[in-house]
């Protein structure tokens, strides 16, 4: 009895009730009822729990479901699908011969002999790598294959195609100052019609692109914003809806993160779902290209083939989208639940 | 945390007197913007199991009052503790863990429709992270408590008043909080069901919970006995 009473005492003394900060004896009401394995399964239990009932919730409300998920797939597909027309544009001017290569369109008058013997004495320049001469037959033969336009070519009765000499200027000339004075002295020969520097409408393909791509990430970066504010403004819906769930929640003592976890794997299935569902309609929209657009290739003789969504991107792309998805949902619910009454 | 310690060494109050209350409201004020003092100086303290009534006409302050408790509102001034800890100055993240130690039963039983009787009783629960078993446990013997065996799988809305109100106190005492906190328990129900209600918080007190009920009906609470706290225009009339 003397024992007891001393130890009520020290603890008396120890630990004043009223001066024990609140979250000490928090913790030990969170601790309560089992131990830390129990506690650990509960925990698993919950966001188990919450990741299916908050897709259960989403299937028995498939018309608003169906709504929000339709426009944030469709403007994930038009990001994505952004993201691979670029992808496959990009393919094409990789092909591209990016060297310095001049093209001499010699006049009208101009024999054949004649471009011969002005190909041999360019070949003579030591700056020069090597020198081709495609011929007005040659040219016309390239031509009826790969324009498309053959048939309609026979209709003239004399070849309108100009002879051209390709000139391959050796590396060393390759920087811009000695490739201008090159194509100036070409321009300056009496038989050349005009001299032309391919690696030009090469650089400015490639500017066009770069350029797109900006627009694209700019494009991209508002489709983002937009997926991030329609999720959570689904969430916010919802939130209204279940107002009064979260109020009785607060009131028998739930924690905000308790309070936000089945919202936030809504805005977490919304995403993922939208995900899947616009990779599947940039997946079906690249496959009605496809013939086309291999049509259209092999009109150029070109050998190109459409890409597609590879298994790193189709993660890469599931997996934004989900983030999104929560991250929209999270910062609604920052705000809402800060501004719901009781705290 | 010194501060407050001089403060309470100054309202002479001793340690042991500290252990003995459960609710402890010293020289409570609030003040709202629009109306003015709803609560006037309040001091009135509630032992570890203790049954006490809070009385009044409407407007009195009665809600007001347990609105401290719950921490949904805040005193404008003077000290609220609850079992030894301070309710009126409590941060936010405190609050929920606070909350778990009260049992709230209001009048229009607060329960989740779209969620069965169980789920409803349990919410506390899996809100506090007890594994699966331990809530079916205990909810099963909230239940059988508050005479509402077998009725688990229902639905709140294909039960009659009383049985819903018994589901909300089941759900108060889940958890086994040292406090039940009953807002017009029996506002919307007979007499008869009305004293049943009244005989299951006598059951509560005598295993050692402090029970506070607020509530108008002076009958009721004249054949009961108990402490009575009356309110009037916001001042503590008596008790």
């Amino acid at each position: 009895m003397k024992r007891i009473n001393r130890r009520h005492q020290t603890q008396e003394v120890k630990q004043p009730r009223y001066a024990k900060p609140a979250r000490q004896d928090a913790q030990r009401t969170t601790t309560a009822g089992g131990n830390f394995v129990d506690k650990l399964k509960a925990y698993r239990d919950l966001h188990a729990h919450a990741l299916f009932s908050s897709l259960g919730r989403l299937v028995a409300s498939p018309f608003n479901s169906v709504m929000t998920i339709a426009v944030l797939s469709i403007a994930i597909s038009l990001a994505s699908g952004f993201y691979l027309v670029l992808a496959n544009l990009q393919q094409l001017t990789e092909n591209l011969e990016t060297s310095a290569q001049i093209s001499l369109f010699l006049k009208d008058e101009v024999s054949e002999t004649h471009a011969k013997q002005l190909a041999d004495s360019i070949r003579q320049n030591p700056g020069i790598q090597s020198v081709k001469l495609i011929t007005k037959e040659q040219a016309l033969a390239e031509f009826k294959t790969y324009s498309g336009f053959g048939s309609a070519i026979t209709v003239l009765k004399t070849n309108p195609l100009p002879i051209v000499i390709q000139v391959l200027p050796k590396d060393t000339l390759e920087d811009t100052r000695g490739l201008e004075d090159l194509l100036q002295s070409f321009q300056q020969s009496v038989e050349v019609d005009s001299a032309q520097l391919d690696m030009k409408w090469v650089e400015r393909l490639q500017s066009i692109m770069a350029v797109s791509q900006c627009a694209a990430t700019l494009l991209n970066l508002m489709l983002g914003f937009a997926v991030l504010f329609i999720a959570g403004n689904t969430i916010r819906l919802e939130l209204q809806s279940r107002h009064e769930e979260v109020v009785i929640a607060k009131l028998v003592g739930a924690t905000r993160a308790f309070i936000q976890r089945p919202f936030l794997y809504t805005g977490f299935w919304i995403g993922f779902i939208s995900g899947v569902v616009a990779w599947f309609i940039v997946t079906v929209m690249m496959l009605i290209l496809r013939q086309p657009v291999e049509n259209l290739s092999g009109l150029y003789g070109g050998n190109f083939h459409l890409l597609f969504f590879g298994f790193g991107e189709t993660l890469e792309l599931i997996a934004i989208s989900s983030a999104l998805g929560v991250l929209g949902s999270w910062a609604v619910l920052m705000y809402q639940l800060q501004h719901t009454k009781p705290a | 945390m010194r501060k407050r310690l001089s403060m309470l060494c100054l309202l002479k109050i001793s340690l042991s007197e500290i252990k003995k209350t459960m609710l402890k409201f010293d020289n409570v004020t609030k003040r709202y913007p629009e109306t003015g003092d709803v609560l006037r100086n309040i001091s009135f303290h509630l032992r570890h199991g203790e049954i006490a009534f809070l009385t009044g006409h409407s407007g009195a302050g009665k809600s007001t009052l347990l609105k401290l408790i719950a921490v949904m509102e805040r005193c404008s001034r003077g000290i609220i503790l609850l079992d030894g800890e301070n309710l009126s100055g409590a941060k936010e993240y405190q609050i929920p863990f606070l909350r778990r130690k009260m049992g709230f039963i209001y009048q229009d039983y607060k329960l989740l429709q779209d969620r069965t009787v169980f789920d409803n009783v349990a919410l506390p629960l899996v809100i506090a992270g007890f594994g699966h078993q331990e809530i079916t446990r205990r909810v099963r013997a909230a239940l059988d408590k508050v005479g509402l065996s077998g009725k688990e799988k229902k639905y709140p809305m294909a039960l009659s008043g009383g049985e819903q109100q018994r589901v909300g106190i089941a759900r108060a005492v889940v958890n086994k909080p040292p406090i039940i906190i009953a807002d017009e328990p029996t506002g919307n129900l007979d007499p008869e069901l009305a004293a049943d209600i009244m005989r299951l918080f006598e059951s509560f007190q005598q295993v050692g919970v402090t029970v506070l009920i607020a509530s108008h009906d002076i009958s009721l609470i004249a054949q009961m006995n108990h402490r009575v706290l009356k309110l009037d225009h916001g001042q503590l009339v008596s008790g």
